[in-house]
C-alpha cells in the first residue's frame, strides 16, 4: 500500500517537474527569440540612428575617435547650411513633383488598360497581353540607350518629360490592377450594363471604387519606386535645378566629401518621407512588394 | 447587325481604355528594345553624326576580347556568390523567428523593412560612412575587440564585401515578406496532425514547413538572382567601380559606354548579353527546381 503511494507520488512528482521543465524550455525559447530579433532589429536601425546622429552634429565633431554617440551639441546647422549651399530645397520639390505625376499617370493609364484586359476581350488580346508580359522580362538597361537616343530626337533631355513620361507606363502594374478587377464578381456590372451605362461609367463607378486597396498598393508603390529611382534621372538630368534628390545626394559626395554631417542630412531629408510613407500606408507598400516579389 | 454594332462598340472602348497605356509601353520599352537590338549591329555616337556605321557582329567580337567585360562579369559574379546565399538566409531566418506568437511584431517588421523602402543611394551613402576607415563605426567596434579593420571602399581586397553586405542589410527585410507570406500560406493542419503525432519543433520545420516554403524560396531566389545581375546603383555610388577597378560591375559597363563614352553600339550589346545571361540563369533555375521545390 505503502509502496503503491510512493509509486504514484514519485510518478507525480517527475510528471511535474517534466512540465516544469518543457515550461522552462518553452520560457527559454521565448527569450531567444525576443533576443535574436532584437538584435537584428538593432541591425536595422542603428545605421538610421548613426545617420540622424552624424547629421546633428557640428563640423568638428563628426571626425572623431572614439565616435561621438550623441551629437552634444545638436543642432540644426548642416541642415541650414545644406539649404544654403545647395539647391536641396528644389531637388526635393522635384522629387515630390516628378513622383506625384508619374504616380497620378501610372494609376490612370495602368487601370484604364487593366480594365481593359479584365473585362473587354478584344481580339487579339492575348497577343498584346504576351507583348506586357514580355516587356516584364527585359531589364531596364536594354531599352535605357535607345530611350536617352529617343530623349535627344525629342529635345527632351533635361526636361520634366524626359524625367516623367517614360516612367508613367508600367506593365507590372497593369498586372497588378488587372488581378483586382478580376476578383470582382461579373454580377456588380450587369444590372448597370441592362440600364445601358456605358463601360466609362461602369469603369468609374463600379470598378474603381470596388478596387481601392489594389489602387492604393498601386500608389504608394509608384510613388516610393519613382522617388527612390536613380538611373534614369541620372541619365536624363544634366543641371542642378532638375534633379532628384538621390541624384543630388550622390553629387553631393563627390562635392563634400569629408563634410559627413552635410551628406548626412541630405540622405536623412530623402529617406524621411518614405518612412513616413511607410507609416501611414505600412499594409499596402508591404503588399507592393509582395506582388513585385510574385510576378518574377 | 444590332450584334455586329455591338461587337464594334465594344472593341471601340477596348480601344479606347487599352491606348494611353499601349502607345506609352511601344513607345518608351517596346520600340526602344527593339531599337536596342538593332544597335547592337551598329557603331553610333550621337555627338558626332558622321560616326554612324553598319558592324555586323563586329560589336560582338569586341566584347568575347573585352577584358573590362570579363572583369565586370566576374566581379558581378562574386557579387552574387557572396550577397544570395547571405541574403536567402537571413530573410529565411528572420521570417521563421517573426512567423511566432509575437508582441511587437509591427515594430520588428517595420525596423526590418526601413532599409527596403530607402533610396539605395541614400543607403549607400550610409553605408559608405559607416564603413569609413579612420571614423566609421565599423572600424571603432573592430578596434574595441582588439582588430585593426581594413579600409574597406578603398581596399580592392575587401571593397566588394563591404559591398555584398550592405546589400544584405537592405533587402533581408524584402526578401523577410516573401517567405512570411510564403508561411502564412501553409496550411495549420499539417502542424496539427504532426502534433497529435507527437512531433517537436526541429523535425516540424525540417519536414513541413522547408519543404512547403520552397516554392517561396524558388520565387525569391529567381527575383534575386535577376535584381543582383543588375546590381549598380551602390556600386556607382560606394565606390564607381575602384578601388583599381575592383568592383566595376555589368551595369556600370553599360553605363559607362552609352553615357560616358558615346558608345551607343556597344553599350547596347553589353545589355543584350546581360539580358542573355540573366534569362539562362532564370531558365536553367526553372529547370532545377524539380531536384528541390515541393508542390503540395
Amino acid at each position: 500500500m505503502n509502496e503503491i503511494s510512493a509509486l504514484a507520488v514519485g510518478r507525480s512528482v517527475s510528471q511535474v517537474e517534466r512540465r516544469a521543465r518543457r515550461q522552462l524550455s518553452r520560457r527559454l525559447g521565448k527569450a531567444i527569440l525576443y533576443l535574436l530579433l532584437l538584435l537584428g532589429a538593432s541591425v536595422m536601425v542603428i545605421p538610421f540612428a548613426w545617420m540622424i546622429s552624424t547629421s546633428l552634429k557640428t563640423g568638428q565633431f563628426v571626425l572623431t575617435m572614439p565616435p561621438q554617440l550623441i551629437p552634444n551639441p545638436a543642432t540644426l546647422d548642416s541642415y541650414r547650411r545644406l539649404f544654403e549651399l545647395y539647391p536641396i530645397g528644389r531637388m526635393l520639390f522635384n522629387s515630390l513633383f516628378v513622383a506625384s505625376l508619374t504616380t497620378l499617370g501610372q494609376l490612370i493609364t495602368c487601370s484604364m488598360a487593366a480594365y481593359a484586359f479584365a473585362r473587354l476581350k478584344f481580339p487579339g488580346h492575348n497577343l498584346v497581353f504576351l507583348l506586357y508580359l514580355a516587356t516584364l522580362m527585359v531589364p531596364f538597361q536594354v531599352t535605357i540607350t535607345p530611350l536617352f537616343i529617343l530623349m535627344r530626337i525629342f529635345g527632351w533631355i533635361n526636361t520634366y518629360q524626359g524625367l516623367i513620361l517614360p516612367g508613367v507606363f508600367s506593365a507590372f502594374g497593369t498586372f497588378m490592377l488587372r488581378q483586382a478587377f478580376l476578383t470582382i464578381p461579373v454580377e456588380y456590372e450587369e444590372s448597370a450594363y441592362m440600364d445601358g451605362a456605358s463601360p466609362l461609367t461602369i469603369f468609374l463607378r463600379i470598378i474603381l471604387p470596388l478596387s481601392t486597396p489594389a489602387l492604393a498598393t498601386l500608389t504608394v508603390f509608384a510613388f516610393m519606386g519613382s522617388w527612390n529611382a536613380f538611373l534614369w534621372p541620372l541619365f536624363i538630368v544634366r543641371e542642378q535645378t532638375l534633379m532628384t534628390l538621390p541624384v543630388g545626394l550622390a553629387t553631393l559626395q563627390g562635392r563634400w566629401l569629408t563634410e559627413w554631417n552635410l551628406v548626412m542630412a541630405g540622405t536623412v531629408i530623402t529617406v524621411l518621407p518614405m518612412l513616413l510613407l511607410y507609416l501611414l500606408a505600412q499594409k499596402y507598400l508591404v503588399q507592393g512588394f509582395v506582388m513585385s516579389g510574385l510576378k518574377g | 447587325m444590332v450584334n455586329y454594332n455591338k461587337n464594334l462598340q465594344k472593341n471601340l472602348w477596348a480601344g479606347f481604355f487599352l491606348f494611353p497605356s499601349l502607345a506609352g509601353l511601344l513607345i518608351f520599352m517596346i520600340v526602344p528594345m527593339i531599337a536596342s537590338l538593332a544597335l547592337t549591329f551598329y557603331e553610333w555616337d550621337p555627338l558626332i553624326p558622321t560616326r554612324f556605321h553598319f558592324l555586323g557582329l563586329q560589336n560582338y567580337q569586341t566584347l568575347v576580347k573585352d577584358a573590362n567585360f570579363w572583369a565586370a562579369l566576374r566581379h558581378t559574379l562574386y557579387f552574387i556568390a557572396g550577397y544570395i546565399p547571405l541574403v536567402m538566409a537571413s530573410g529565411l531566418g528572420v521570417a521563421l523567428l517573426m512567423n511566432q506568437k509575437l508582441a511587437g511584431r509591427t515594430f520588428f517588421r517595420g525596423a526590418f523593412f526601413m532599409p527596403v523602402i530607402s533610396a539605395w543611394v541614400a543607403v549607400a551613402l550610409m553605408w559608405s560612412w559607416i564603413f569609413n576607415p579612420k571614423f566609421g563605426i565599423v572600424n571603432y567596434l573592430l578596434s574595441l575587440v582588439g582588430i585593426t579593420g581594413p579600409a574597406w571602399l578603398f581596399d580592392p581586397n575587401w571593397a566588394m564585401p563591404a559591398i555584398i553586405l550592405t546589400s544584405v542589410w537592405k533587402d533581408t527585410g524584402f526578401i523577410m515578406v516573401l517567405f512570411l507570406t510564403g508561411l502564412q500560406s501553409i496550411p495549420q493542419e499539417y502542424y496539427e496532425a504532426a502534433s497529435i503525432d507527437g512531433a517537436r519543433a526541429w523535425p516540424k520545420l525540417l519536414h513541413i514547413t522547408l519543404p512547403l516554403l520552397s516554392p517561396t524560396a524558388f520565387f525569391a531566389l529567381i527575383i534575386s538572382l535577376i535584381n543582383s545581375f543588375q546590381v549598380f546603383d551602390q556600386v556607382w555610388v560606394m565606390t564607381q567601380g575602384g578601388p583599381a577597378g575592383a568592383t566595376t560591375v555589368l551595369v556600370e559597363q553599360i553605363v559607362n559606354n552609352s553615357f560616358r563614352y558615346g558608345r551607343m553600339g556597344y553599350a547596347a550589346t553589353l545589355s543584350w548579353v546581360l539580358f542573355l545571361i540573366v534569362f539562362l540563369v532564370t531558365v536553367v533555375q526553372a529547370r532545377l527546381q524539380k531536384n528541390w521545390v515541393t508542390y503540395e
